[in-house]
């Protein structure tokens, strides 16, 4: 087996690169994806502590994940379809009625 | 006292409160229904009050005359405080009822002859709505000076002291937006006031001291105190007088305060006859006659105030002698008057003193309504005569006695009361002036032989400054049109002042040399020196007397004096520098001016531009636009910036996270 660093690692890495998503990218749709990023990067590290201690709690864990993740989407695109509609564009910046 | 005790000695005591309350009423009435009631209501309101002030007056100095001793009646409580109580108590004592009886009998007086003049000078200024102003001032100071003198103790004293102050105030600037450069009127009334704030300063301070000492401020009280045991406060004593002699020297204008006096001269002439000659300059005199046991055990105060009295008696007699203006030459001679007063009560002749304060208020308050008159007299002649329509009121002077002249023929009435006043002043035998200012030198010389020098000098000069301003004024040639269409006032001017000649003339019988009534009458409440009569002193200062009137008369009545306006006074090239001195008030003014006005204005200013402006000014602003400043820094986070938001929840999540790892 590979040392359990090199998951921990590659985790991060895609954790960071989810965060880096949610702040750079201005299309609503691509910080949705980044955001999925940062799910699965997590779930990845249950999984791999479950896989190395040989505890199960991990990955049944990581189906809580992901049917939080699955819920969080459709009210955040339920969100998005709303704004496109006054909007007509998926531009994160547009939405900024704040004067001042 | 309580109604019930009054009413079992004699009920009219109970009446004293109404002598403040009737005037208050006036004025009350005046300021609520005045504008519909017109001119005469005002007058007719105002004089009735003054008037109902006088008969309670005289009822009370009838009641006094079967009850001898003063009575205090209690009015209101005002302080009560564990240990020191004090209220609203009115005393009727001979010394308070003469004072009230001159007070109220010449303002009822002077209220009559002002409902005429001051219907003239609205009409003058070109501003008749003033009219009411002018009464409702006046019955404030009526009710203001009857509450000083009829006071128990000396805070309400202190409360009507500062309450004619500021009447005094009020009714110099009563043409406050005019004067010289429109402003002169109020600057008079401004110099007055702050003039007998200092006065009035030490007179705080005096009853500070009484306070402290003597856990009372009811004159019995500390009379009594001190009579038991005066040696114990001696410090004390000599202080509280000193601290009340600069009170004096400020209200009834003594050197070195005298010099609001000639400038309050700009208040109208009715104001100048109540308050800057009979009543309020009063004040003073009346303030060590009350304090006279005080003063009795300060040997080293009352010397003061004797020198003090004299040297200004001296003084302002000079500066009498060189003045153009009618009512300034009266204004020095009142504070010349007073100089007498106050010497008198210095040296302990407070019925001499008295005497003297009656008689003057009797002929001083005559002459200014008489002058008032002449002035009056004067406008009329301005307004028809060629350049009267020509609206140039500032450019003619009504009371430039070099524009007067030979109004003995124009107005004959105003010139036989105006003789009469000046022959008592001058100290013409068997006028009233002769009387009590002889009491005042024969005490003098049997005193100090330097104050009565200064005394009887200054009493020539009386008499030599008045016959200047007779011959000056009613004789020569009129030296204007003005002058020369003048034309005599109305009855209601006329009358108060023919009253006036009239006690003016007969005044002296109050304190005879052998029939000395007022001598009696007041020393049933102060004892003071004995009066004395000596002859060759009487007829000594009677001749001197005349001796001035000649000698005015050779220098301004032979010749046919300043034929012009524009010539000299003949006195100039005779006296040379000293007449320039007497013309220009010695400086003093401008010496005040160099000494104390303008350090004082360089530090105001100082105070206000760098410290106010500058300091405080600037902490004030510097926290606010430092938390502007914050605000607008904090705002750049609320952007509406999605992503930003975003970036401010991961900042948070980080701090957390490391806070809780270090942890």
């Amino acid at each position: 087996m590979v040392p359990i660093s090199y998951y921990l690692g590659l985790s991060a890495i895609l954790f960071v690169t989810g965060i880096l998503g949610v702040l750079l990218r201005r299309n609503a749709l691509v910080i949705f994806m980044s955001l999925e990023l940062m799910f699965n990067a997590s779930n990845l590290l249950f999984v791999a502590f479950s896989a190395y201690y040989k505890i199960l709690t991990g990955q049944i864990f990581v189906f809580f994940v992901m049917a939080v993740a699955a819920a969080e989407v459709a009210v955040g695109l339920a969100l998005m379809v709303a704004i496109f509609r006054t909007k007509h564009s998926v531009d994160v910046d547009q939405v900024n009625v704040l004067k001042g | 006292m309580i109604l019930s005790e009054i009413a079992r000695i004699d009920p009219t005591f109970g009446l004293v409160p109404w002598v403040v309350l009737l005037p208050i009423i006036g004025l009350l009435l005046n300021v609520l229904i005045g504008k519909r009631l017109g001119e005469l209501g005002i007058g007719l309101i105002a004089s009735l009050a003054s008037g109902a002030s006088f008969v309670i007056s005289i009822l009370l100095m009838l009641a006094l005359g079967h009850t001898h001793g003063p009575v205090t009646v209690s009015f209101l409580d005002w302080i009560t405080a564990p240990g020191f109580t004090l209220g609203w108590n009115f005393r009727v004592d001979t010394l308070s009822v003469t004072m009230m009886l001159v007070v109220s009998g010449v303002g009822t007086l002077i209220h009559i002859y002002a409902t005429s003049y001051m219907h003239s000078d609205v009409r003058y200024n070109g501003e008749p709505s003033r009219y009411r102003r002018f009464f409702v001032f006046l019955n404030l100071f009526i009710a203001d000076m009857m509450l000083l003198v009829s006071a128990n103790n000396y805070l309400m004293l202190f409360v009507g002291w500062e309450g004619v102050g500021l009447c005094s105030y009020l009714l110099i600037g009563f043409w406050f937006e005019k004067g010289k450069d429109g402003i002169g009127n109020a600057l008079a009334a401004k110099k007055a006031f702050i003039v007998n704030r200092i006065g009035d300063f030490g007179v705080l301070i005096a009853i500070f001291i009484l306070f402290t000492t003597f856990h009372t401020l009811d004159f019995d009280g500390i009379f009594s105190k001190v009579q038991l045991n005066a040696p114990a406060f001696q410090g004390v004593i000599l202080a509280v007088t000193l601290f009340m002699l600069l009170g004096v020297t400020g209200k009834s204008a003594q050197l070195p305060l005298y010099v609001w006096l000639p400038d309050a001269m700009a208040g109208p002439t009715p104001v100048s006859a109540l308050i800057h000659a009979a009543t309020m300059v009063t004040a003073g005199v009346y303030l060590v006659a009350r304090s006279n046991a005080l003063y009795v055990a300060a040997p080293a105060a009352q010397a003061a105030v004797m020198w003090v009295g004299a040297l200004t008696a001296l003084f302002a007699a000079t500066i009498a002698v060189a003045q153009f203006d009618i009512k300034k030459v009266l204004a020095y001679s009142t504070i010349s008057q007073l100089g007498f007063m106050v010497a008198a009560v210095g040296m302990g002749a407070v019925t001499a003193a008295m005497f003297h304060l009656i008689t003057h208020a009797f002929f001083k308050a005559l002459l200014f309504l008489a002058a008032g008159s002449v002035i009056l007299a004067m406008e009329r002649g301005y307004e028809t005569s060629e350049h009267g329509h020509t609206g140039n009121a500032e450019e003619f002077d009504p009371q430039d006695m070099r524009n007067m002249g030979n109004l003995q023929r124009r107005l004959p009435w105003t010139f036989w009361t105006y003789l009469m006043g000046a022959l008592a002043l001058s100290g013409i035998a068997p006028l009233a002036g002769f009387f009590s200012k002889d009491e005042i030198l024969t005490v003098a010389s049997l005193t100090s032989p330097w104050i009565f020098v200064l005394l009887i000098l200054a009493a020539f000069l009386t008499a030599f400054y008045m016959g200047r301003q007779i011959f000056l004024v009613f004789f020569g040639q009129a030296r204007s049109e003005a002058a020369g269409n003048a034309s005599e006032s109305s009855a209601v001017v006329l009358v108060p002042m023919v009253i006036l000649a009239i006690l003016s003339v007969i005044g002296g019988v109050l304190n005879l040399p052998g029939t000395t009534f007022l001598e009696k009458w007041i020393t049933q409440t102060v004892a003071g020196k004995p009066d004395q009569f000596v002859l060759p002193l009487a007829v000594t200062s009677f001749a001197l007397a005349l001796i001035g009137l000649f000698m005015a008369w050779l220098v301004y009545g032979i010749r046919k004096p300043l034929a012009h306006p524009g010539e000299p006074d003949p006195l100039a090239p005779i006296l040379g520098k000293v007449y320039n001195g007497m013309q220009n008030k010695w400086w003093v003014d401008e010496v005040y001016q160099v000494l104390f006005v303008r350090p004082y204005q360089s530090l105001s200013e100082l105070l206000a531009q760098p410290v106010d402006l500058g300091a405080i000014d600037a902490i004030g602003n510097e926290i606010g636009s430092s938390i502007r400043s914050l605000g607008n820094g904090l705002r750049r986070w609320e952007n509406g910036f999605v992503r930003s938001y975003a970036l401010t929840l991961l900042i948070g999540l980080v701090v957390i996270l490391a806070y809780l790892m270090v942890k």
